[in-house]
């Protein structure tokens, strides 16, 4: 087994914090994986991209060759990586993103994760933990309570609950998704 | 036997000499107030550290039998920085030249004094480049020659004690080869202070210096000083016209502020506290 | 127990081997793609009671340490691009003076300011000869956060047996890459300090007593005055003129390196090689997926992977040289550590380079296409 991500945004929406916490709970799961960035010189507001490997076996090139995952959570980001893809890639993206006209793949997930970020939680900086929520139910690669202790290791301490909620509303957002397509 | 030769018997490394200044150089002065003020205080010379750069002056810290680092152009403090954090105990005394200290190393200069950290910092400026042969320094008087200024220094002279006070010396005086009591006074004063500490001394290179702007030998240059210097509360006194051609000595800066390895260490003992009490 | 697999980024391992070494002394200036190593180790170094200080510029982070290993702490400064180019001064003073030191290069796109937050191994050659004179000294080169781990010990351990600078060429794959590591228990891998004084004769600063590879160090403030100096010295530590002096210091600061003990390599494939790449550091994990592909569609690939750059494994590059038809270097610049395998193989192998200096590192495929384009013309 061998999967690779590819999560895109803008910096400061925390999708090199997804990546990480994607990576760990891989490997307290007993796999391999490496997690790589790549950044612009702006902290904020600028393109942010983030990939993970995760495998049984060693993995040597560390970049992302074929991606198996994708997430965008900005414009910028879809424009970039939603094309050209391959028909098994699955493709997860903002309901606010315009894609075009044939990414390559129909496996897509249009999901209101900004939304329910700004709006539902109340945080627009919980994008990156609803998308793993989302992503958790689509890979169904770990259990729930795996990706949460990974979570809670990784975020500031009194958000705990707001992050729980968000994991539960990601999940909530794909399952939604499958039932309205 | 006099006082000069016990000096030299007991801290300096005679098998190392003789040294390389020229004759009439003043550095060899500015070398033994140093030492005299170490003799003075009773320091343990096993706990001295003498850092040097790159220069004429620079070359003091291998004749010392000290803890003696001959470092790389401008970057003593530097080193020092390194040496007295690692550790405090030390009693670490930066031997420097004016293009060392403030041209090539002046940004080192700015900073440790910034920090407050505990050095004594002695510059030895003679206002010209001596070991590459009398290039105009940052200390150069305007309009005054080198031989990189043969038309005259264009550029404006650092006053060395404005510089290091503004950037946040705790003690800052000077003194000069001629007045050479009051700066064995102003180095022991420095070595005690708790802090960045400066000395200027004012110091007369005749081989380069003096003959390029015609001032003279060796003793007509420190008869200059002995004019031109006045004691700083004396100084004060001298109205506008009175004070042209005349530059004050003496301590400008004494005072307490918190020092950097105290600040440092208060820090580390406190973290490592938590982090052993599992906090 | 199995001991817990943690998620690193490399420039953390770094830290976290240093510490493990003993590191009690940091001075650095932020740079990309540098800088978590400065971050990490402000964070840990005072819960071991260590200092770190953040230096006015990066020529003062590495003076600082070098003062600070001359006061008797194991010091490291780390840096990338522009900052390593500053620091060849006083790399150059460690190297003269003998002071044990770690300096880390976590490399990005040059020259000048280039690409800061992309990857590069075009300081290869300025590891080794980017301070002016005849510099020796040990670059390590790892490929993985568990080996910068482990490499960082080892730099430390070299410094302090060999009284040299130890420089850990890494990049901005490997520093920013997060993956598994397991951490060591202390005392799993051993830890060297430098040789004091021998309490028995008069102490000789840079004198060699028999039966050592390298004179004995005293630290400042331990009861041995002495002097320090960049410029040629006698045994003394006393600046000398000397060129009869000079010759035999420099050579011996050179040959000290010579030990075999310093050379760290690593073969793939290589027993049944007709070609070979060459690389380290990141480029040769592609290099690996490569050779995998390679060899399941029969081609005879191998892999030779130094972990020492310099010196350079120059016996086992011989060695090769004398065995397969032909070597690509793989490397992220437009061709430097070719010309040493190029020197080193003299002709008796093909040499070939496969390189690219744009932030991206190798992929595997560029990899395959030039090991296949060889294998077609042969």
């Amino acid at each position: 087994m061998k999967l690779e991500f590819n999560f895109s945004g803008t910096g400061g929406q925390g999708v090199i914090l997804l990546g990480v916490i994607m990576a760990e709970t891989a490997i307290n799961e007993g796999y391999n994986a490496l997690q790589t960035q790549c950044y612009g010189p702006e902290a904020r507001g600028g393109a942010s991209r983030c990939e993970v490997i995760i495998s049984q076996d060693e993995i040597y090139y560390p970049k992302a060759q074929k991606p198996d995952y994708i997430l965008c959570l900005s414009q910028a980001a879809a424009d970039k990586f939603a094309k050209g893809l391959t028909p098994d890639t699955v493709l997860i993206v903002d309901s606010l993103i315009d894609l075009v006209e044939d990414p390559g793949t129909e496996k897509i997930y249009k999901l209101p994760i900004v939304d329910t970020a700004r709006n539902k939680l109340g945080k627009e900086i919980t994008a990156n933990i609803i998308s793993l929520g989302a992503i958790l139910e689509i890979t169904q690669l770990f259990t729930k309570e795996a990706l949460l202790e990974s979570v809670l290791d990784r975020i500031p301490k009194g958000t705990e609950e707001i992050n729980i909620q968000a994991i539960e509303a990601g999940i909530e957002l794909v399952k939604n998704w499958n039932e309205n397509k | 036997m006099s006082d000069r030769s016990k000096l030299v018997d007991k801290y300096f490394r005679t098998e190392n000499l003789p040294h390389i200044w020229c004759p009439g150089c003043s550095h060899g002065i500015t070398t033994r107030a140093i030492v005299k003020a170490i003799d003075d205080l009773g320091l343990n010379p096993e706990n001295v550290v003498i850092v040097s750069g790159i220069g004429c002056s620079s070359r003091a810290a291998g004749y010392l039998n000290f803890n003696t680092l001959h470092t790389t152009h401008g970057r003593a403090l530097a080193y020092a920085t390194g040496i007295k954090v690692s550790n405090p105990k030390l009693d670490v005394i930066v031997i420097t030249g004016d293009g060392d200290a403030s041209a090539i190393g002046g940004n080192h200069l700015i900073h440790a004094c910034r920090r407050n950290i505990d050095l004594t910092v002695i510059v030895f400026n003679n206002s010209i480049y001596g070991m590459t042969g009398g290039q105009y320094s940052p200390t150069t008087p305007h309009e005054a020659f080198g031989t990189t200024a043969p038309y005259g220094n264009i550029d404006r002279a650092f006053d060395l004690v404005k510089l290091v006070e503004g950037a946040g010396a705790t003690y800052v005086a000077r003194g000069t080869a001629y007045h050479a009591l009051q700066l064995t006074n102003y180095i022991k004063k420095a070595i005690t202070h708790k802090g960045l500490s400066v000395v200027e001394a004012v110091s007369s290179c005749p081989t380069y210096y003096g003959r390029r702007n015609k001032l003279g030998d060796a003793v007509a240059m420190i008869q200059w000083m002995k004019d031109t210097f006045v004691e700083k509360r004396a100084y004060e006194r001298l109205d506008e016209e009175q004070r042209i051609g005349k530059f004050p000595f003496g301590e400008f800066v004494n005072i307490e502020a918190p020092e950097y390895t105290d600040k440092l260490y208060q820090m580390i003992n406190e973290v490592e506290a938590r982090h052993e009490a599992g906090v | 127990m199995n001991k817990k697999a943690l998620l690193m980024q490399g420039n953390e391992a770094c830290v976290r081997g240093a510490l493990y070494a003993g590191m009690r002394f940091y001075s650095g200036y932020p740079i990309t793609p540098s800088t978590e190593i400065a971050e990490m180790s402000a964070v840990l170094l005072p819960t071991v009671g260590g200092a770190f200080i953040q230096m006015e510029d990066e020529i003062g982070g590495i003076a600082a340490a070098i003062g600070a290993s001359i006061a008797g702490k194991k010091a490291m400064t780390a840096t990338s691009g522009p900052g390593f180019t500053l620091k060849m001064e006083n790399l150059g003073y460690a190297v003269m003076s003998e002071i044990p030191l770690v300096i880390v290069d976590v490399q990005r796109g040059g020259p000048s300011t280039g690409l800061p937050t992309q990857s590069s191994q075009a300081d290869v050659m300025q590891t080794k000869w980017g301070s002016h004179g005849d510099n020796s000294l040990i670059v390590l080169s790892p490929n993985s956060v568990t080996e910068t781990f482990y490499l960082t010990v080892e730099a430390f351990n070299l410094a302090e047996k060999y009284r040299t600078p130890v420089v850990i060429l890494t990049d901005e794959v490997i520093g920013h890459a997060r993956e598994k590591i397991i951490l060591p228990e202390p005392g799993e891998i051993e830890i060297f300090d430098r040789l004091p004084p021998l309490e028995d004769r008069p102490y000789r600063p840079f004198g060699v007593e028999e039966g050592d590879k390298v004179p004995r160090f005293a630290a400042f403030g331990t009861g041995y005055r002495y002097n320090i100096t960049g410029l040629y010295h006698n045994e003394s530590g006393f600046p000398s003129n000397s060129q009869e002096n000079a010759k035999l210091m420099l050579e011996r600061i050179h040959n000290k390196l010579k030990d075999e003990e310093i050379i760290k390599y690593e073969k793939y494939q290589m027993e049944d090689a007709e070609y070979v790449f060459l690389a380290f550091g990141s480029t040769s994990r592609s290099a690996v997926a490569a050779v995998n592909e390679l060899r399941a569609e029969g081609y005879k690939v191998g892999l030779f992977r130094p972990i020492t750059i310099w010196p350079s494994p120059e016996k086992a590059i011989d060695e090769i040289a004398s065995k397969v038809e032909g070597i690509c270097v793989a490397e992220m610049n437009l061709g430097q550590y070719v010309l040493e395998v190029e020197r080193i193989a003299a002709g008796r192998t093909k040499v070939s380079h496969l390189g690219r200096a744009n932030g991206d590192i190798l992929r595997p495929e560029e990899f395959v296409n030039h090991a296949k384009e060889y294998f077609n013309e042969r």
